[in-house]
């Protein structure tokens, strides 16, 4: 039998595809913007209504890339939700493992070790670099600077070197468990790091003179989709679009996590809320983060990477690589695995954010006290951010909605779930 | 921002700047790996294809207690335990199919065994010519 599907017809989007005649008796045209246009980076519709080259309005269709994430979570153990939550996000899934183990360990109670804290933090901040820096350069080739884009490339595939190492996997790095990581860094991580740095710094400082006088550039960003403090924060932007807006929140800042407040940083802010600030926005911050990541090695503490709490730590292997502390060791590991006897919050829920590369990315989880999340929400950030798409566009050129766009770096991945 | 509109205007030393770093970059050294040629060898530790370990003496160390199984978030491997013919074990799998078209190699599976018994090794570039090639049987894990 054939499912009936009685959803009410989405109503902007039909508004928009019936053309009316404006008042010169010409008609306006409706055209598709995505969902498979390379500059939408990713499955994104948007129905643009046309006066000539001017944008009239735009209606947004989601859920092209709708994967259901939070239904597969909810048939998975906490650990096991793990390898979900990098899926979403595929410019910085460190942060979303990070993200969502700290919900977890925030509804348990838990408090990490500080090693187990550095390495977070490292990896957080090199994720933000990742983000921004392909970010900035998928940006520039929108408008038309190709090399740029190569460059950010270079930086991008140097820390997936550095990711592959630490995780075992460049981009489905499922590295975070609850109470501790999948497994300590390597010894020459640091030296990693180290080299990355330097060499990624160089390459903001190209980014910078390439773009920053650059007179296309500047011509096709400055003043372009831009939006004011109030409209940034009715719309619910977090992340750099709010920060470009003159509004300087950041959760890092606002309510620290992962030991944040120890960190030396600033919140990079820009107060005109175009294309062009978002970009400054960005660059600032990746250099910020490489601060903070400069910082976390120096200070980086030795010790053990798990909470101290036999009823969640996957318990070290000894030299023939088999669950250490003998047949009590082997029990622990056993029943780390099996449901319900493994990670079990408490019953209750909680709402804990983390402040990704896009923006606030939250964790609603609702615990039956069972081994498995009886809710599993997510706020991305993209989604928010999306939503503010045609109201930048409005009255503006379509080839501007390429710049707004690339400027959003919506994750389509995140925004769909 | 406050940068002279002149200076803007003259649009030549941008364009000056602009052709230093892109011809320094130019002749700088080249990142790109040609794959097929010049293969990247992962590090030790990257997660890859499995395999089933053996003992010194040759015999497979797994011991069926289902650990990996249960661990798996994706679902994708499939064991049968049998009885041992050997006395140091009650059980040995009889069947160990990991669909590896299911796997998504996030080491749970290694990280779970209490015997040591199977592991993902850095191999990366796994080719098949159908869907039945991507299921590894017993007998594939242990020769690799």
């Amino acid at each position: 039998m054939e499912p009936k599907l009685d959803l009410p017809p989405s109503k902007p989007v039909l508004e928009i595809e019936q053309e009316r005649e404006d008042d010169l008796g010409g008609r306006r045209l409706v055209v598709n913007f995505g969902p498979q246009h390379p500059a939408t980076h990713g499955t994104l519709r948007a129905i643009v209504e046309l006066d000539g080259e001017i944008v009239r309005s735009m209606a947004l269709e989601i859920g092209y890339l709708h994967s259901g994430f939070e239904k597969i979570a909810e048939y998975r153990t906490y650990n096991q939700t793990v390898t979900v939550t990098d899926r979403m996000n595929y410019l910085s899934p460190l942060c979303n493992n990070i993200g969502f183990a700290l919900a977890v360990e925030k509804l348990m109670g838990l408090e990490v070790t500080p090693r187990c804290a550095a390495i977070r933090v490292i990896l957080y901040e090199l994720s933000r670099v990742a983000d921004h820096i392909l970010s900035v350069g998928l940006q520039a080739m929108d408008l038309g600077a190709f090399s740029v884009m190569l460059w950010t490339f270079i930086e991008r595939e140097n820390l997936y070197d550095i990711f592959e190492a630490v995780t075992g996997a460049r981009l489905t790095t499922s590295y975070t468990r609850v109470g501790g990581l999948f497994r300590d860094v390597p010894p020459d991580f640091e030296e990693m790091c180290r080299t990355f740095m330097a060499k990624c710094g160089k390459s903001i400082d190209d980014i910078e003179t390439v773009l920053n006088e650059n007179r296309i550039f500047r011509d096709r960003t400055v003043g372009v989709g831009r939006l004011s403090k109030e409209e940034a924060i009715s719309f619910g932007l977090t992340g750099p679009l709010l920060r470009a807006c003159g509004v300087p929140y950041d959760i890092r800042k606002a309510r620290p996590y992962l030991g944040y407040d120890q960190y030396d940083f600033e919140i990079a802010v820009d107060d005109e809320g175009d294309v062009f600030a978002r970009y400054r926005v960005r660059v600032k911050e990746m250099r910020e983060a490489l601060k903070i990541v400069d910082q976390a090695l120096r200070a980086l503490p030795q010790g053990p990477i798990w909470v101290d709490d036999p009823r969640i730590v996957i318990p070290p292997k000894n030299a023939d690589n088999a669950p250490s502390g003998g047949m009590e060791g082997l029990i622990y590991h056993f029943k780390n695995y099996m449901l319900g006897h493994g990670v079990c919050p408490p019953k209750g829920e909680i709402y804990f954010a983390t402040e990704a590369p896009n923006g606030e990315l939250g964790w609603y989880l609702v615990s039956d006290g069972s081994g498995r999340p009886y809710r599993w929400r997510v706020r991305p950030p993209s989604l928010y951010n999306y939503q503010a798409f045609p109201e930048m566009c409005a009255g503006k050129l379509l080839s501007d909605a390429v710049a707004v766009l690339s400027s959003l770096n919506v994750i389509a991945g995140e925004l769909d779930r | 921002m406050k940068m002279g509109k002149f200076k803007m205007r003259l649009y030549l030393p941008a364009v000056a700047k602009g052709l230093w770093v892109t011809m320094r970059r130019f002749f700088s050294r080249k990142e790109t790996v040609e794959y097929p040629d010049q293969a990247k060898v992962p590090r030790k530790g990257y997660r890859g294809e499995h395999r089933l370990k053996k003992d010194e003496q040759g015999r497979m160390k797994c011991v069926a207690c289902f650990m990996c199984q249960t661990a798996c978030p994706a679902e994708c491997i499939e064991i049968v335990a049998g009885p041992s013919p050997w006395p140091d074990r009650d059980k040995i799998p009889v069947t160990f199919n990991i669909d590896m078209l299911k796997c998504i190699y996030c080491g749970m599976c290694e990280e779970a065994c209490p015997c040591d018994a199977i592991e993902l090794t850095p191999t990366y570039n796994i080719v098949a010519t159908s869907r039945a090639d991507k299921i590894y049987d017993l007998h594939k894990l242990l020769s690799r």
